[in-house]
């Protein structure tokens, strides 16, 4: 018989070693989150996919699913803390979504949608990060950056360049390039790198490319984030 | 031309009458008079809250977003930026010609742009003072005022307005902050649903477009004595002319006239702008004063917008717009006309203009297709984009260096190449009606007419019509406030 965990009330199947993201993206149910990526080991760090699990709250990107388990996700309570933490991540950079060219692609963007943020609440603190635009292809605005270091694992786990690394403490993190210079033009990041592709804001960025999509055809014109999810890849249910 | 009531001669002497904000024009603005002991105007100047700093906003930035990101300059007229920043950035991409394709639908765009802008205008913000009267009861004189007096007017100002905003934000993708129009081309074309949807009310939309020159020409007709020399004073005049010396608002050459309407300069190239025009910097103001290299600082500056546009053009391409040009002319009596509420008039020739090119454009196959991008050519590393915005002559300039990021950016917006002119306007103004030391609603209104003629956005983004507040200030020669005046 298959193991079966509740989610918001419905018994949801799922596999040992599962995590409970795991098991509700493969069931169609969606749990806001930022720097989970299936096809990367979670980092456990945006904490937008906080759960609460037998009254506590976990993280449901790292939590490994138990039989009988009864998790609430999908509530005001939690929803309500999700806003505050994402309010936090757009005061803390600089996120001016109308001129944005990742307006439409972007998951922070859109999970401010998906849990009804009106506005930034908090009072912007409006850092000064100059950008990269060394490299003659991609150019990094650090103005954007979320710290969910998809980027850090993405080059470090499968290009095995280890370009980009989170440094400081609390407050103080930030993205840095792994060279002398810290230019991304004195690294051998390259188009084909995966790191190239994983930023789920607008932070490493192709050039020349920009607003090519009309609005209306972007990926979250098209349908909200909560009814998008991305394939497990098999190698990380392993 | 020059200017006699920009600074006084002692003007530690004189009383002050400042006159703050100017109520129904975008953003704000503010005029101080100065006056001496025997009520005499010493000085007049319009102080102009510009958003400055933006070009420094800009630098840094990679050139493919500047077209998005310039539309934050203006709440009014967003698209003028977006496509005259597209320009300048077609060049930098090496793109001399856009395709058939992408060329229609930016002009489409701003068409839609001009007759939605040129509509709010003249409906919302002025027809209040043009139908009730400059002096009439201020509370009924606002675009709600009109609807009660005139509702079918109002109507169709309305949805003129509304017409030009759907034109937007089917090319553009959105009523604003739209982001099609990109380095060399377009990111979308036309659906065969969306030119139809236009294309179902497009005659009405001409149609009511030649009701507004009918009835604009009938209120500065019927009253001569007021309407040619209200605020009048002589300047020069440019604007881009397009091919064959037609009204072009997308594209076309500089082209400059003297007062009297002789040729100062003709086919400029505005790659080469600076070499032709300059811009001068006052202790006072920080809004520039751009003039003409050639005459100097006193003699060169200029007017632009409808008005400028209308006469320096040898034709308009559409039937009934053209005709109301030469109607026009005719009436100036073979020379130009300087009068600034001859503005309202040539306003609605040119939302006339635009009416039907929409028409004409929506009747045209290549808005349905799909070669939206040219080729880019050789990597510029500077270029100028010029549009005719609904205010008058709009720049961008851009540096843009070889990691793809701005260097520099020099914008030289309608109302700032206005800035002198409107200096002037308001100085006639308020030497014919202010009399005595004390500051009437009635000098108030005036000045505000003067002023509202030009469609100055004077900063960005506010939208309260009829509702800014205005202040008038009386100072005595030590700088002390003696009196107060305020209209909620
Ligand atoms: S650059 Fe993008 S992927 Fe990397 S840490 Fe920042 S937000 Fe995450
Ligand atoms: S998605 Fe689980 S902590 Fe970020």
């Amino acid at each position: 018989m298959t193991q079966k965990f509740t989610l918001d009330g419905v018994l949801i199947p799922f596999e040992d070693g599962e995590t409970v993201m795991q098991a509700a993206t493969r069931a169609g149910k969606f749990i806001p989150h930022l720097c989970y990526h299936p096809e990367f080991k979670p980092h456990g760090s945006c904490k937008l996919c906080t759960v609460k699990v037998n009254g506590r709250q976990a993280a449901a990107c790292t939590l490994h699913v138990s039989s009988g388990m009864v998790v609430e996700n999908n509530t005001e309570e939690l929803n309500a803390e999700r806003r505050a933490l994402t309010q936090m991540l757009f005061v803390e950079g600089n996120h001016f979504c109308p001129s944005c060219e990742k307006s439409g692609n972007c998951q922070l963007q859109a999970t401010a949608y998906h849990l009804g943020m009106m506005s930034p609440h908090y009072d912007h603190f409006f850092p000064s990060r100059p950008v990269d635009a060394s490299h003659a292809d991609f150019f990094i605005d650090f103005n954007r950056c979320i710290l969910c270091s998809l980027c850090v694992r993405a080059s470090r786990d499968v290009d095995k360049k280890n370009i980009f690394a989170l440094s400081g403490r609390g407050i103080k993190t930030h993205l840095i390039v792994n060279a002398a210079s810290g230019r991304l033009a004195d690294t051998d990041f390259s188009l084909a790198d995966k790191a190239a592709q994983v930023c789920p804001v607008g932070v490493i960025l192709h050039k020349r490319q920009g607003f090519a999509v009309p609005i209306g055809e972007r990926t979250y014109d098209k349908a909200a984030i909560s009814a998008q999810h991305e394939p497990i890849a098999e190698e990380a249910l392993k | 031309m020059t200017s006699q009531l920009e600074t006084a001669q002692h003007p530690e002497r004189l009383r002050r009458v400042a006159i703050d904000p100017v109520s129904r024009v975008e953003g704000h603005g503010k005029v101080t008079i100065l006056l001496d002991e025997h009520n005499k105007v010493h000085q007049v100047r319009l102080h102009i809250v510009e958003f400055r700093g933006f070009e420094k906003f800009i630098q840094g930035r990679p050139y493919w977003e500047v077209p998005v990101m310039v539309q934050r300059l203006c709440g009014i007229c967003p698209v003028s930026h977006h496509l005259a920043a597209s320009k300048a950035m077609d060049i930098i991409v090496g793109v001399k010609k856009l395709t058939p394709t992408a060329e229609k639908l930016r002009r489409l765009m701003h068409y839609g742009q001009m007759l939605q802008s040129h509509a709010l205008h003249f409906f919302h913000l002025s027809s209040p003072d043009l139908l009730f009267g400059f002096d009439s009861d201020v509370t009924r004189r606002n675009i709600v005022g009109v609807a009660m007096a005139h509702p079918e007017i109002a109507r169709q100002g309305v949805l003129l307005r509304k017409f030009g905003q759907e034109v937007i934000r089917i090319t553009s993708g959105k009523r604003i902050h739209g982001t099609s129009a990109v380095p060399g081309g377009m990111n979308k074309s036309l659906s065969i649903a969306e030119r139809d949807e236009l294309l179902k009310d497009i005659y009405q939309i001409v149609a009511w477009s030649r009701d507004a020159v009918q009835l604009i020409k009938k209120v500065h007709i019927q009253d001569p004595g007021l309407y040619n020399s209200f605020g009048t004073f002589r300047s020069n005049y440019m604007s881009i002319v397009g091919h064959n010396g037609d009204l072009d608002f997308y594209h076309g050459k500089l082209r400059a006239r003297d007062d009297n309407g002789q040729i100062i300069f003709d086919g400029v190239d505005y790659q080469h702008y600076d070499r032709y025009l300059e811009e001068e910097v006052k202790s006072w103001t920080y809004m520039k004063f751009p003039f003409i290299s050639a005459l100097g600082k006193e003699q060169g500056w200029y007017k632009v917008g409808p008005l400028a546009r209308v006469q320096n053009c040898n034709q308009i391409s559409t039937p009934f717009a053209e005709h109301e040009r030469k109607e026009f002319v005719d009436y100036a009596g073979g020379a130009p006309m300087h009068a600034p509420l001859a503005y309202h008039w040539t306003r609605m020739i040119e939302m006339l203009h635009a009416a039907e090119e929409i028409k004409n454009l929506l009747h045209d196959d290549d808005l349905l297709g799909n070669d939206l991008m040219a080729t880019p050519g050789e990597r510029q590393w500077e270029g100028v984009g010029v549009i005719e915005a609904p205010r008058g002559t709009l720049f961008h300039h851009y540096r843009v260096d070889e990691n793809d990021m701005v260097t520099m950016a020099n914008l030289i917006v309608s109302t700032t190449n206005n800035n002198q002119a409107m200096n002037e306007a308001v100085r006639n103004v308020a030497h014919r009606y202010l009399h005595g030391r004390e500051v009437t609603d009635g000098l108030l209104n005036h000045i505000e007419v003067a002023i509202r003629a030009f469609d100055p956005c004077l900063s960005c983004a506010t939208h309260a019509l009829g509702k800014m507040p205005l202040e008038v200030e009386l100072v005595d020669p030590e700088g002390r406030q003696i009196d107060a005046l305020r209209r909620a």
